[in-house]
């Protein structure tokens, strides 16, 4: 497992540098995203901003799954796992929504409108972000199980976010996937490979995030052991006679 | 349209996301290690 981690980031590392090219057209490889005729150069944003969603998306669906399967069979381990996709998911959220307003002011002319799509990806983010302030600052024994139940609740605005654009007019544009649009396959081509890419890239970090909140449980548990420890000498000290008292 | 700008913005944008959120993991884990090494002196 050690040595796949060094060979996962240099692929990962060689997919984002091609998915980079193949968006922005550097250089003039074959494969390269078309410029788009009414929106220009600004419409390469889609290349990060849709894939940052998807990858979002997918990550706050793993966080459902390891939710629920954590309240089934009560593992430590699936716990960790939904903490971690939460933590990058909201990253990936966080991109979203910077990456939508710095597209939307030069096509739309605004930064931001209150429409169905924006606002329930705003509060997706703010779902999420109260699961880690929770996950943060909450000691209680009982967390990891209320943060499971919040996890679920939120898990159920990511449908929403996707489908809002079908049921509602919006200002936002028509799906990618099943929205009747119509892409350029070269456009499609660099957006699988976009998303591709930030799907490895995501997958790393989450196995680091994941080491790392390993890593956090195992300092905890030293911690209360110590702590146990340094009760039990004080209460063993406590209960000693005074005439006996250890030199 | 000079809309390029919000094209190199949003992809910076990205990346300065990306390298702050992994900053803060590796300030994290050195951080763990930290007191991981302290308990064992104990």
């Amino acid at each position: 497992m050690k040595r796949l981690f060094p060979i996962l980031s240099v692929i990962t590392a060689v997919l984002l540098a091609y998915a980079l090219n193949q968006a922005l057209a550097i250089v003039q490889i074959p494969g390269v995203a078309p410029t788009e005729r009414t929106m220009g150069d600004v419409q390469r944003i889609f290349y990060y901003h849709v894939p940052s969603a998807w990858t979002a998306f997918l990550l706050f669906m793993v966080n459902l799954v390891a939710s629920v399967v954590y309240l089934i069979r009560r593992n430590p381990k699936a716990d960790a796992v939904a903490v971690v996709c939460a933590e990058v998911g909201v990253v990936f959220c966080t991109i979203v929504l910077v990456t939508g307003p710095i597209w939307a002011r030069p096509v739309w002319g605004i930064w931001w409108t209150w429409d169905v799509r924006l606002t329930t990806t705003l509060v997706l983010w703010l779902i999420y972000v109260s699961y880690l302030v929770l996950r943060r600052f909450s000691d209680s024994a009982q967390t990891p199980v209320l943060a499971a139940v919040l996890a679920i609740f939120g898990a159920l605005d990511v449908p929403l976010v996707y489908f809002s654009i079908w049921f509602f007019r919006t200002q936002h544009p028509q799906p990618v996937i099943g929205g009747g649009g119509s892409l350029d396959p070269r456009m499609w081509h660099v957006l699988l490979i976009n998303w591709l890419a930030f799907c490895c890239f995501a997958f790393l970090v989450c196995w680091s995030r994941y080491r790392l909140e390993m890593l956090q449980r195992e300092v905890e548990e030293a911690h209360a052991l110590e702590s146990l420890v340094g009760a039990g000498a004080v209460s063993a000290k406590a209960s000693m006679p005074l005439n006996r008292s250890p030199r | 349209m000079n809309s390029i700008k919000y094209l190199y913005a949003a992809y910076a944008a990205t990346w300065i996301i990306h390298v702050f959120y992994l900053t803060t993991l590796v300030r994290r884990y050195s951080r763990l290690r930290q007191q991981l090494k302290d308990l064992g002196k104990k």
